[in-house]
């Protein structure tokens, strides 16, 4: 690794990129950081919890979705194309105000909705974030666990049938882990682009880390800098994704030559 | 590999005779049909084999020979007919499939299938392979089942390639890893679905070696194969398929040494 940064055209770039920060951190105005600085950790933070529950709580509902598409009866099949087809054709913009601002202001004309216990969390515009951005990535990813459970092949599920292997153990031990395997390089990339669309969720008041960078602006009237500087966070986290991924990846069996 | 060994193959035949099937049986189908839609892929075909019979299917593609091998285990659903293994009789429910899914999926532990295309689960090593099925369905704890998975794989010459994936090993190889695991459930009849027919020639041998032994030892199985030579020298009963009945049957000797039909016959000579 090391050795591999120290070819010469790697040593240009590298300088060229430290040239580049030392110029930003030199001549650009970071005086407001220092300020901001506690406000900035708590949007990384709301940024990262929201990855990461939403990609949780989302592929726990694409498993069903793409099943359903795969092997499901017509009257879940239509239901769940129906479904990751809506998500996957409309802005996620759209869905979250239409989850928020709709949802949101249905709510309150039901009193026992207000009056029950969930009322205090669902005057917040956490849940709603959540909500929206979960069901979206269940749509994305339902479609690519529909083609991940078709592409593991007959014989494979047909051999554990035939030593009699229970269908919930078939499921489990058999095909999901083959069909995660052979999803898993799509999944990567879908997470980031997840991460990406956090920053959507700011126009429904929560302050991630996007939102950070539209007070900073509001209030001092830097633009760049904040904008320069969230750019570099959100590459940090996308490259921890990636290689997360490369991780398991590497980690699991080699299922092809 | 306790029970099977006892009848001498020689008995095998005798068996065949209903005085001897109580004890003696180890799977017996009667009057086998299957259609798919319109077509009529087995029109009654039955079969018996006592312990320590090697059973050979042969006939034409398309004759229905697989379908009848993948009815025995209700991975085709029997349009109809009766299945009895080891005595126990599959309950069907009216369209053939089997009633009680319990009981099917434990009466499927006694029957182990070896596979055309091997079938090798691709995520588990050859070893997770051999132990997957001990384990999650016959509850025998780790440590045994592994001891025993690594004797049959020393058995069909695989000891060293234990931790290896089935895609980095040859077709041979393979065979060989789905047979151990085969053996592994300890299984009262074996299946085997043309298990030579996607091996490249000069693999066969191979795993045509590790069947022989398994037939020596007295092993019940029922074997689809296109492997002539191979089907007159392990079986004990040669059963000839064609358009989805039995042509004809009997010792390997007079099927193949003296054949009556003109269509055995011509099949004979086409497969020589």
């Amino acid at each position: 690794m090391m050795r591999a940064m120290l070819i010469p055209r790697r040593l240009i770039m590298l300088g060229l990129f430290a040239a580049f920060v030392v110029w930003c951190a030199v001549s650009m105005d970071w005086s407001w950081l220092p300020r901001y600085a506690p406000l900035a950790l708590d949007g990384l933070w709301v940024t990262i919890w929201l990855l990461v529950v939403t990609i949780v709580l989302g592929f726990m509902l694409a498993v069903p979705l793409g099943l359903a598409q795969a092997i499901g009866p017509w009257y879940l099949a239509v239901p769940a194309r129906v479904f990751c087809t809506v998500i996957r054709g409309t802005p996620l913009l759209l869905q979250i105000w239409l989850l928020y601002y709709g949802l949101g202001s249905l709510f309150p004309q039901f009193p026992w909705i207000r009056e029950s216990e969930l009322w205090p969390y669902l005057r917040q515009a956490w849940p709603y974030a959540v909500l929206s951005l979960t069901l979206s990535y269940a749509g994305y990813e339902g479609e690519v666990l529909r083609g991940a459970f078709a592409s593991v092949q007959k014989g494979q599920i047909e051999a554990a049938r035939a030593f009699g292997m229970p269908r919930h153990k078939i499921f489990f031990r058999i095909w999901l882990p083959q069909a995660i395997r052979s999803a898993l390089p799509t999944l990567g990339g879908e997470t980031i682009l997840q991460l990406k669309a956090t920053p959507l969720v700011a126009t429904i008041t929560i302050v991630e880390l996007y939102a950070v960078a539209g007070r900073v602006r509001q209030d001092t009237f830097i633009i760049y800098e904040p904008l320069l500087l969230l750019a570099a966070a959100y590459l940090v986290i996308a490259g921890i994704i990636t290689l997360g991924f490369r991780w398991i990846e590497g980690r699991g069996p080699r299922m092809s030559r | 590999m306790s029970s099977a060994q006892s009848a001498p193959k020689a008995e095998a035949n005798v068996a065949d005779t209903a005085a001897h099937a109580d004890a003696e049986e180890a799977i017996r189908v009667i009057d086998l049909h299957k259609s798919f839609g319109n077509l009529k892929v087995l029109k009654g075909v039955s079969l018996t084999a006592a312990r320590g019979d090697v059973v050979a299917i042969i006939g034409g593609s398309g004759s229905g020979k697989s379908t009848m091998l993948r009815c025995i285990n209700f991975l085709e659903t029997p349009t109809s007919g009766r299945i009895i293994v080891g005595g126990e009789e599959v309950a069907m429910k009216p369209d053939g499939s089997p009633a009680k899914p319990r009981q099917i999926e434990r009466i499927r532990t006694r029957l182990a299938m070896v596979f055309q295309s091997f079938n090798l689960w691709t995520h588990r090593t050859l070893l997770e392979n051999v132990i997957e099925v001990p384990i999650h369905v016959l509850k025998i704890p780790k440590r045994e089942a592994t001891a025993r998975a690594m004797e049959l794989l020393e058995r069909v010459g695989l000891a060293e390639k234990h931790a290896s994936y089935p895609a980095f090993l040859s077709g041979g190889q393979q065979q060989r890893a789905a047979i151990a695991r085969a053996l592994a459930v300890d299984p009262s009849v074996m299946l085997f679905d043309e298990p030579t027919s996607a091996l490249d020639p000069e693999l066969v041998g191979e795993v045509l070696t590790v069947i022989r032994d398994l037939a020596a030892e007295g092993r019940t199985m029922i074997l689809v194969t296109h492997e002539m030579k191979f089907a007159r020298e392990v079986a004990s009963h040669v059963i000839y398929l064609s358009e989805g009945r039995i042509e004809e049957e009997g010792p390997p000797e007079e099927v193949f040494g003296n054949p009556k039909s003109e269509r055995l016959q011509q099949f004979l000579r086409t497969v020589a």
